[in-house]
């Protein structure tokens, strides 16, 4: 039995209620009884007002729960959901890892979880330390010597790192228009040079997925500002010439700007510093098990090269016998300081949990780590690249990439394929990205799968391979058969939006 | 090692399947030149005692908001969360899941989000809101982006009572995009609207304003809709929305808020999460995602997220934001405290954190030398002292009382405001509490 119908049969058995992951969950809204409410407060003290006359008028049309039918409610919602604690997650470049609990807890320490970001420096030095802390293992895993910690996410990162670019190059009073992104590159490369005012230069991948490197230096040039590579690249293969690409682009008087989305791979064997590059976002929430939470949050800080370190954003967290301090304002040694890229002083929360998964690996650790992600893709790679099609010949990182070559004529396409996996009780792979091969499967296991977990994953794949060469198609048409839901129709949702709940839906419907 | 699986049998058998003769042969690809040949300088691992040992001894070394009086503010709300919020997003099936790609089985998160939607698009009086930003001043920086698409215009005139991290984060994505950000030192509305040109795409405001007080909007509304700019209006303190009228209600083009004050504590600035509502009109120059509501093949209602063909995975450099891993689960925490509150509590937690804070300006304004510059206010007011603020705060979070927010910490060029200080209060702020930042206030300043 797979993992999904396995998670299936344990609510019916536990819920009692019978098929609860499959019913209907009503919304909050429709729920609604007037006068509950699901947390009593005491009534307010009798004050004057000093509103200015603008009270709020008329109902805001909030719905009123009880505390039991609130926690029901998500409860079941929750059920609806896959998550790496109910089974391995294959999302290629997502890096879904484990998520320890030593970390939530630890969080939750009220002299990290509940300090206001701007009380009095001296109640905060613990803070202080633990960011400096964070600080000093990435600086010395990325062989970079500053780290900006600010960045929300990895393309928050980006844009960090693509302004401290743009402000190098102003301040060397050039006007560079040209960002150079490999087609393999995720989308937030362009969004983000588009966003800081760039026009996007692609470059193709050579026949081995990697930068084609002449191409590159045929477009290097006075006007360009930058290269965004990721490495290892989103194929799941090393970018082996980067110390060239470095050596070319910082010949034409551009920077180097590394995508770290996959630094999982690199942990203790590659510093990024060593390849040369100028600066580069590290996704806490992939490499360093900060829990996705459904979509976020994330926390990118951006690790600098001493020529861009002047540039990073405010604030600064600097450190002397008195203790740590953060620098807020753009004078003094951060005179150069690209500006406040949002809010306050970066993720807190995710900066705990990911100190506390570093240290548990420790400096030592990390290697094995990086060695086992990769040892993971690879053998999943041996054991299907005779019933898949990998992209690329050659031993993989930490993600595997497999196009459509095998589906060949069946009339089963990536998705199809994809949709049938989760009815084998498994998450489907990222699908259809990168976008340098026809219809992408890019499968990213991690290092926390055991070999029985992976054993089984191959087995339900394999399974499905032959099922697709049985030409069995109308099977994958209609999968998933199994799940909450099955297929959605994404167009109708685009074409006619509904994208909130309101009274005269249900006034609709009754009529 | 405690987080992973394979044995040395696992690997050897895996190996021998793969036909390499060693872990350290799967790098092969990676030039010797560049490979790391030591360990890197760093501890060695620890266990779960260890770590907790070390981590509650760096925690150990920060004066807590709870440990005392507290009354910061200033864009970060210290609210009460019921304990249900954290059980429930605690849940793994919430919080190790990743962002909802195949809605099949990602409907919990989906549904949520489109709860989530409608809650801040009601509590907002806006028509549509999305699945959240990374927090309020990238939303507000967001937000003129999209005034700038809209109206093809490049130019955002931002109110001085508009937070200074959210104007200076608008300022910097203006310097990188190509925007001009141009700050007037008032929130007058007669003067924001002599800051307006035929180049100006929106206005930037905040209700209640980085002073605290509050304002009716609608003039600035009027005359934005008149002259073809946008307004957008930020909202810092989340909860005012039970309490004052709402920025829809006053004219609003796009509202920006930060949600951090609903579900989530302090966390020392951070994560939080930005809410971003607008007008049907807009939907499709949104940034951020959505989540839909549709059919499955069976009929039944489902979720999706849609109208992606504004994201980065599909238009990459023509996306009307770069934005991809937003605040997810901080928005799942904002929608079940909401949830909780509903409509009654809402209003209740709202009245509650006003009664707090006219009574703990009553008792403040009473002390010699203190002023109040507001007019009128929600729960976050500005004082102005016989001192420095700044030296009043270090001085009083020395008796352990986390006095307020000196003015000069975020504005510290103004010399002029280096004797004013923030002062919230919540729900959470005690008769007591009030009674010792009194004393210890004329105690400081006598
Ligand atoms: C290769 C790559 N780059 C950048 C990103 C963007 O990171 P984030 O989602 O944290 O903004 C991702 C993640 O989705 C990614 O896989």
């Amino acid at each position: 039995m797979n993992d999904w119908s396995r998670a299936v049969s344990g609510f019916t058995i536990a819920g009692g209620g019978g098929r609860t992951v499959e019913s209907d969950e009503t919304l909050l809204f429709e729920e609604d009884g007037a006068g509950r409410c699901g947390v009593d407060l005491p009534d307010a003290p009798k004050v004057t007002d000093r509103l200015g006359g603008l009270r709020r008028e008329g109902r805001i049309g909030l719905p009123g729960l009880s505390e039991p039918q609130i926690v029901r409610h998500y409860t079941r919602l929750s059920q609806k959901n896959y998550a790496i604690d109910t089974g391995i997650y294959p999302l290629g470049s997502c890096t879904m890892k484990h998520n320890p609990r030593l970390n939530e807890k630890m969080a939750r320490l009220p002299g990290f979880a509940d300090l206001h970001p701007l009380q009095p420096m001296a109640t905060v030095q613990g803070a202080l330390e633990l960011m400096d802390t964070l600080a000093h293992w990435l600086k010395t895993i990325t062989g970079l010597p500053a780290v900006a910690l600010s960045p929300a996410a990895g393309a928050h990162g980006e844009m960090c790192g693509m302004m401290a670019i743009k402000a190098a190059l102003e301040a060397r009073g050039e006007k560079r228009v040209r960002v150079l992104v490999p087609e393999s590159a995720h989308g937030t490369n362009p969004a983000t040079a588009a966003a800081c005012g760039y026009a996007i230069d692609p470059i193709p991948a050579d026949a081995r997925g990697r930068v084609d490197l002449a191409a590159l230096k045929a477009k290097l040039g006075d006007d360009v500002a930058a290269i965004m590579l990721t490495n290892p690249n989103t194929c799941g293969l090393f970018e082996d010439q980067s110390p060239q690409i470095a050596e070319a682009v910082h010949a034409a008087g551009a920077y180097f700007y590394l995508d770290g989305a996959n630094l999982n791979a690199l942990l203790g064997r590659v510093r990024p510093g060593d390849l040369g590059i100028d600066c580069m976002h590290i996704n806490l929430h992939k490499t360093f098990s900060t829990p996705h939470g459904g979509g976020g949050p994330g926390s990118g800080p951006v690790a600098m090269a001493a020529s861009l370190a002047p540039y990073a954003p405010l604030p600064w967290l600097v450190h002397n016998a008195q203790g740590f301090r953060l620098i807020e304002d753009a004078k003094d040694e951060a005179a150069h300081a690209l500006g406040r890229i949002k809010a306050f002083h970066g993720q807190m929360g995710m900066f705990v949990r990911a100190l506390a998964f570093m240290m548990s690996h420790g400096g030592d650790g990390m290697a094995r780590l990086s060695g086992d992600a990769v040892l993971n893709a690879n053998y999943l790679l041996a054991s299907l690249k005779d019933v898949m099609s990998p992209s690329f010949a050659g031993a993989a990182m930490h993600e595997v990439l497999f196009d459509d070559r095998f589906l060949g004529d069946t009339g089963v396409t990536t998705l199809d394929f994809a949709k049938a996996l989760i009815d084998e009780g498994y998450h489907p792979m990222t699908m259809y990205f990168p976008l340098v091969v026809h219809g992408a499967l890019l499968v990213e296991p991690t290092e926390n799968e055991s070999k029985a977990s992976l054993d089984r994953f191959i087995a339900s794949m394999r399974h499905l391979a032959a099922r697709a060469a049985n030409r069995e198609a109308d099977f994958f048409h209609g999968a998933p058969h199994n799940a909450p839901r099955r297929r959605l129709d994404e167009v109708a949702a685009a074409r006619k939006p509904i994208l909130r709940w309101r009274p005269e839906t249900k006034a609709d419907a009754a009529q | 090692m405690r987080y992973l699986p394979l044995t040395d049998d696992d690997r050897r058998d895996m190996l021998a399947v793969i036909g390499a003769a060693s872990v350290d042969d799967l790098f092969n690809d990676v030039p010797a030149a560049v490979r790391l040949k030591r360990p890197l300088d760093l501890p060695k691992g620890q266990g779960e005692l260890e770590i907790d040992r070390a981590f509650t001894a760096m925690a150990a070394k920060n004066l807590s908001a709870g440990a005392g009086p507290f009354f910061l503010g200033a864009g970060a709300y210290r609210h009460h969360v019921p304990a249900a919020v954290d059980a429930l997003i605690q849940r793994g099936e919430f919080l190790t899941s990743y962002t909802p790609y195949q809605p099949e089985i990602a409907q919990g998160t989906l549904q949520a989000l489109f709860e989530f939607q409608t809650q801040v698009a009601l509590i907002t009086d806006m028509d549509v809101a999305n699945a959240s930003m990374y927090d309020g001043a990238t939303a507000a920086a967001e937000a003129v982006m999209m005034a700038n698409r809209i109206t093809r215009r490049k130019r955002a005139v931002v109110s001085g009572n508009l937070h200074p991290h959210y104007r200076q984060a608008i300022e910097t994505y203006g310097r990188f995009n190509g925007f001009e950000t141009v700050l007037k030192p008032t929130d007058a509305i007669a003067e924001l609207i002599a800051a307006i040109d035929a180049s100006t795409s929106c206005v930037v405001v905040q209700n209640p304003g980085f002073f605290g007080g509050v304002q009716d909007y609608s003039p600035l509304a009027a005359h934005c809709q008149s002259v073809g700019a946008l307004l957008v209006i930020a909202v810092t303190e989340i909860v005012s929305l039970g309490l004052v009228k709402p920025p829809g209600a006053m004219g609003a083009d796009i509202v920006v808020a930060e949600g951090q004050s609903l579900g989530n504590s302090l966390e020392f600035g951070g994560p939080y999460l930005g809410l971003f509502a607008t007008r049907e009109k807009f939907m499709r120059q949104m940034p951020g995602r959505l989540a839909g509501q549709t059919v499955d093949t069976e009929g039944r209602r489902g979720f999706v997220l849609t109208l992606s063909a504004r994201e980065q995975h599909i238009r990459r450099e023509k996306a009307t934001s770069n934005i991809c891993t937003n605040s997810g689960l901080c928005a799942l925490a904002f929608s079940i405290h909401l949830a909780l509150l509903g409509e009654i509590g809402f209003q209740r937690l709202a009245e509650l954190n006003h009664a707090h804070a006219v009574q703990l300006a009553e008792r403040l304004t009473a002390i010699p030398g203190v002023t109040m510059l507001n007019d009128s206010f929600f729960n976050e007011f500005t004082l102005r002292l016989p001192k420095p603020a700044a030296l009043v705060v270090d001085e009083l979070a020395k008796r352990k009382i986390l006095a307020g927010v000196p003015v000069s910490r975020l504005l510290p060029a103004r010399a002029d405001f280096a004797d004013l200080l923030l002062v919230a209060a919540t729900e959470l702020t005690s008769d007591a509490d009030m009674a010792a930042l009194e004393a210890g206030l004329r105690e400081v300043l006598s």
